[in-house]
């Protein structure tokens, strides 16, 4: 084993997928996780992992097409060349997960079954019912349970990342280690790392009720930003068309529903009473059927959000008055349903109290992903491609880069998902890098995994080859790491001696302070943005971090203190938050998620650009916006209408139903 | 919904079983809440912690508790309601208290340690996945092509037992499974119906086999298969209608067996 050693942090399919491959290069992994890793965020994901496949390349698809789609998908905002390389390495991902024992659907001859997706015309996306994310994610828990068994990976389940370990300034300043605090004992400490990856998911929270777990609060994320580290593209959030309202969070359900053939509709005649079961056909409005002929159903998340949106919102049109729609999967065989979305059909049945198998679901849009995240760099691959492509890549056409590793990106290139911070990565949702402006539908769990074992690489020659091969982080002076225990330690004194057993002040209280923040988030920066808006979000953000200021826990004990825990993450989520609606409001156009009532259409000329938010405290406010250039160099940007019909000619037939009604 | 709709703003009362920690005695706390539109459990511990004042009048420290994901597939959420074990994401308050006044009790599953209040830890529980191997042994995670081909129905209930996400409802059911604070003796303790099932699992795979020996080797041990009562309650209680009892009758056939060839071929 190597002198070196890398800290995981997170133990979601990104962190688990990072470390087994690290710790099969020899390197002994310290893998740190708020949960038991089992119990990680991506076990919510449902519908599926998307590769190409002997079927569809038969068919005329690619690996090529893949990356074409992933890009248009993401409205062209995420630099080509990792998109690119990841595309290409997905069949391999599918393979490895395939011997790793995940009970892929089969094909009656037991091959791996397919779906179908958004923003795909070809079936492409493998799945394992409708709880794929839980079985890649227990498949990855296995191995590592297995490298645990044998000595080379250490867990430590149930301790929060606090802050990174950075020695030297400038140039020199690289990570190495971490401060982590046992959620138990509280138990605040140092541990050395000549590299750290950060796996540690979305930052669905900062919305208040979204489609995340408990444990998304951007929190690891944020603390990084405040540490130095760049986010990119903070403000492209993608908010999921098809969820479960709930008190406590949305519900997923799942994009499969409708690859499976599930259809969206609303009465055409506004404030139709009638039981859905009871409307026939020509008295429903299946609306992105009628706009998108092609897609249908399927068109890319942020388009279906909208339109829904629109219906409910602009038109009134919503199922009894309110904001939802019908997602109807009630035409379809019962044994069939089962087989493929058994799992978020009970999802629904168990919240709902209804057979979706009976009665058409009632769904909404909510905050799901976040494609923005730490800003990352990476070593362009070897592929030479001149001009980028305006042509539109069709079906069948040979594609003009084969799926070799290392076109898009470099293989073993220490920098490859790396931050600004040398020694410091992010990988799976936690960065910026593949979803560009909206993440299509299966790509995540790609995504995730794809880091995990390409990156991995890279950390691996970095921690081998790299600083840390003269100069590991054992020979670190041990005062470097006492100066940041004694900096995590005074932030919690602070904020524990300003505890009261049973606060509840509102105006100090930290779950009061959270909810406004979510409401405010929801309201002014997901499927509609304007400037006044995320002017008023920012305003009510300045208010918040100052009641923040003062904020009063309602527990000061030393031993297992959630409330702890969760008002730090509520400080670091309004810093997220800031950099989330600022982002917004400085991005004069709209692009895939990000839509701006008052600059409609995207602007390639001024912002086809990646927003890179600067942590700058002091000021009034304390996030610094600025641009980099987006890597084009595959294939030129055209325009996102997946097929979109003349408005009006919807509308004519609205009316004529209307009419008739 | 349900067919009579629950009153809205109702009060229910919540009494909680809670401590302070490793060591420390139980004691019991009411709180009176108002739950919001379609409140579970989560959403009123939430409305708890926001506003932590006892039915007496007594300011108190937020509960705690366990929870992930909220719907119901990471098992973290899991606790015993009204003396029965299981996930409290999908206890709906509109079936379990529709009336105003209606009482829920929470505690703590109680055959893991308590580390405070309502959350336990459940580090056995995943020790005892290690002792089964519940894993396949793949060589690398380099490419080498797909892996094995499988028939629908294997499909069907090989991905029916993965779905088992160590909750724990099925321990606490179990009559032979005892809460065990002393580490080293969880090797000799039996080993719980979730272990056993994904022996199964792997067993049944084509290169899970390849381990199939040692599994059974731990299962015909001390705490195995053999320690099971044929209670029958962890198939009752588990979220997921996973056929635990079909796995243990499984795996008892099979470590006879695998005791019958050892014995013949010389091995024992």
């Amino acid at each position: 084993m190597s002198e070196q050693r890398v800290i995981v942090v997170g133990g979601g399919l990104a962190g688990l997928a990072a470390t087994i491959r690290i710790a099969e290069q020899g390197i002994p992994v310290d893998l740190f996780s708020m949960v038991p890793v089992k119990r990680s965020h991506s076990v919510c994901a449902q519908g599926g992992i998307n590769a190409a496949n002997d079927v569809a390349r038969q068919q005329g698809y690619s690996e090529y097409q893949h990356f074409d789609e992933t890009l248009i998908g993401g409205d062209y905002l995420a630099d080509q060349g990792p998109v690119l390389e990841m595309a290409n390495f997905a069949p391999k991902i599918i393979d490895l997960l395939d011997r790793m024992g995940v009970p892929f659907n089969r094909t009656s001859e037991g091959y791996r079954a397919l779906r179908l997706f958004g923003g795909s015309l070809f079936k492409r996306t493998h799945f394992s019912g409708a709880s794929t994310g839980q079985q890649l994610l227990y498949a990855l828990d296995e191995q590592v349970r297995r490298f645990a068994a044998e000595g080379k990976v250490k867990m430590y389940e149930f301790w929060e990342f606090l802050w990174p370990v950075t020695e030297g300034e400038g140039e020199d300043k690289r990570c190495v280690g971490i401060i982590g605090q046992d959620m138990r004992t509280m138990q605040i400490r140092a541990f050395r790392g000549d590299a750290v990856v950060m796996a540690t998911g979305g930052c669905g929270l900062v919305f208040g009720k979204s489609t995340n777990s408990v444990i998304c609060t951007g929190g690891a994320a944020s603390r990084c930003y405040q540490a130095g580290a760049w986010y990119g593209n903070p403000e492209m959030i993608q908010v999921h068309p098809t969820a479960i309202p709930g008190a406590d969070k949305c519900r997923l359900m799942s994009e499969s529903a409708r690859g499976e053939g599930g259809r969206v509709w609303v009465p055409r005649q506004k404030g139709d009473t009638r039981k859905p079961t009871d409307i026939p056909e020509n008295e429903r409005w299946y609306f992105l059927e009628e706009r998108y002929p092609d897609y249908g159903n399927l068109v890319p998340r942020d388009i279906a959000t909208r339109e829904i949106f629109d219906v409910c919102v602009n038109d009134g049109m919503g199922v009894d008055g309110e904001n939802q729609v019908y997602l109807d999967l009630t035409h379809m065989e019962r044994d069939y349903l089962n087989s493929r979305l058994g799992a978020i059909l009970d999802i629904y049945d168990k919240f709902v109290g209804e057979d979706p198998r009976e009665t058409p679901m009632r769904i909404f849009p909510a905050v799901h992903y976040s494609m923005g995240g730490l800003w990352t760099k990476h070593t362009p691959g070897d592929a030479v491609p001149g001009e980028p492509r305006a042509v539109v890549h069709k079906p069948g056409d040979s594609a003009p880069i084969d799926a070799d590793l290392g076109h898009g990106m470099k293989f073993c290139a220490p920098d490859n998902m790396m931050t600004n911070i040398e020694g410091l990565y992010a990988f799976g949702e936690v960065n910026f890098a593949y979803h560009g402006a909206t993440r299509l539908g299966a790509n995540a769990l790609l995504s995730c995994i794809f880091d995990g074992l390409f990156c991995g690489m890279s950390v691996s020659k970095y921690v081998t080859e790299g600083k840390p091969k003269q100069h590991p982080a054992s020979g670190v002076d041990q005062s470097v790491f006492d100066k940041f225990v004694a900096a995590e330690q005074g932030k919690m004194d602070t904020l524990l001696s300003g505890s009261e057993t049973g606060a509840s002040d509102p105006d100090t209280n930290p779950y009061t302070i959270a909810n406004e923040l979510g409401v405010i988030m929801t309201e002014a920066s997901t499927v509609v943005k304007t400037e006044e808006g995320l002017e008023k979000c920012l305003a009510k953000i300045r208010e918040l971090r100052e009641r923040f200021s003062r904020v009063r826990l309602g527990d000061g004990g030393a031993w297992t203190n959630q409330s702890l825990s969760f008002t730090r993450a509520v400080g670091d989520m309004i810093a997220i938050g800031e950099a989330i609606a600022k982002g917004g409001l400085l991005r004069k156009e709209s692009r895939g998620s990000h839509y701006r009532t008052d600059y409609p259409d995207r602007d390639d000329v001024n912002f086809l650009k990646t927003t890179v938010a600067e942590y700058a405290p002091g000021g009034d406010d304390e996030c610094n916006i600025f641009y980099r250039e987006v890597d084009t160099r595959f294939i030129k940007p055209r325009p996102r209408t997946y097929g979109k019909t003349d408005d009006s000619q919807s509308k004519k037939t609205q009316e004529k139903a209307e009419a008739q009604a | 919904m349900s067919k009579q709709a629950p009153q809205q703003g109702r009060t229910i009362r919540f009494r909680i079983k809670r401590c302070d920690g490793p060591g420390k005695p139980s004691y019991w706390q009411e709180f009176d809440i108002v739950p919001e539109k379609n409140a579970n459990i989560i959403s009123c511990l939430k409305q708890i912690a926001e506003t932590p004042v006892t039915v007496q009048g007594e300011k108190t420290t937020p509960v705690v508790w366990d929870s992930g994901c909220l719907e119901e597939v990471c098992g973290a959420c899991t606790m015993v309601i009204n003396g029965g074990v299981r996930q409290s994401c999908t206890g709906l308050i509109d079936v379990l208290a529709p009336n105003n006044g209606d009482t829920i009790t929470l505690e703590p599953m109680s055959k893991f340690p308590v580390v405070r209040d309502l959350w336990v830890d459940r580090q056995r529980l995943f020790h005892n996945l290690e002792r089964v191997k519940a894993w396949v042994p793949i060589d690398n995670t380099y490419s080498l092509g797909a892996g094995p081909k499988e028939s629908p129905d294997s499909q069907a209930t090989h991905y029916k037992l993965s779905e088992c996400m160590s909750c724990g409802c099925c321990l606490e059911a179990c009559p032979q499974f005892n809460i065990e604070e002393d580490e080293s003796k969880w090797d000799e303790s039996f080993i719980g119906a979730h272990a056993i099932s994904q022996a199964r699992l792997f067993n049944n795979h084509e290169t899970g086999k390849q381990l199939k020996d040692e599994r059974l080797e731990e299962l015909s041990g001390k705490g195995g298969v053999g320690d099971c009562g044929n209670a029958q309650n962890c198939v009752k209680v588990c979220p997921k209608e996973i056929p635990l009892t079909e796995s243990i009758a499984a795996m008892g056939r099979a470590t006879t067996i695998h005791a019958v060839k050892s014995f013949f071929s010389g091995k024992k």
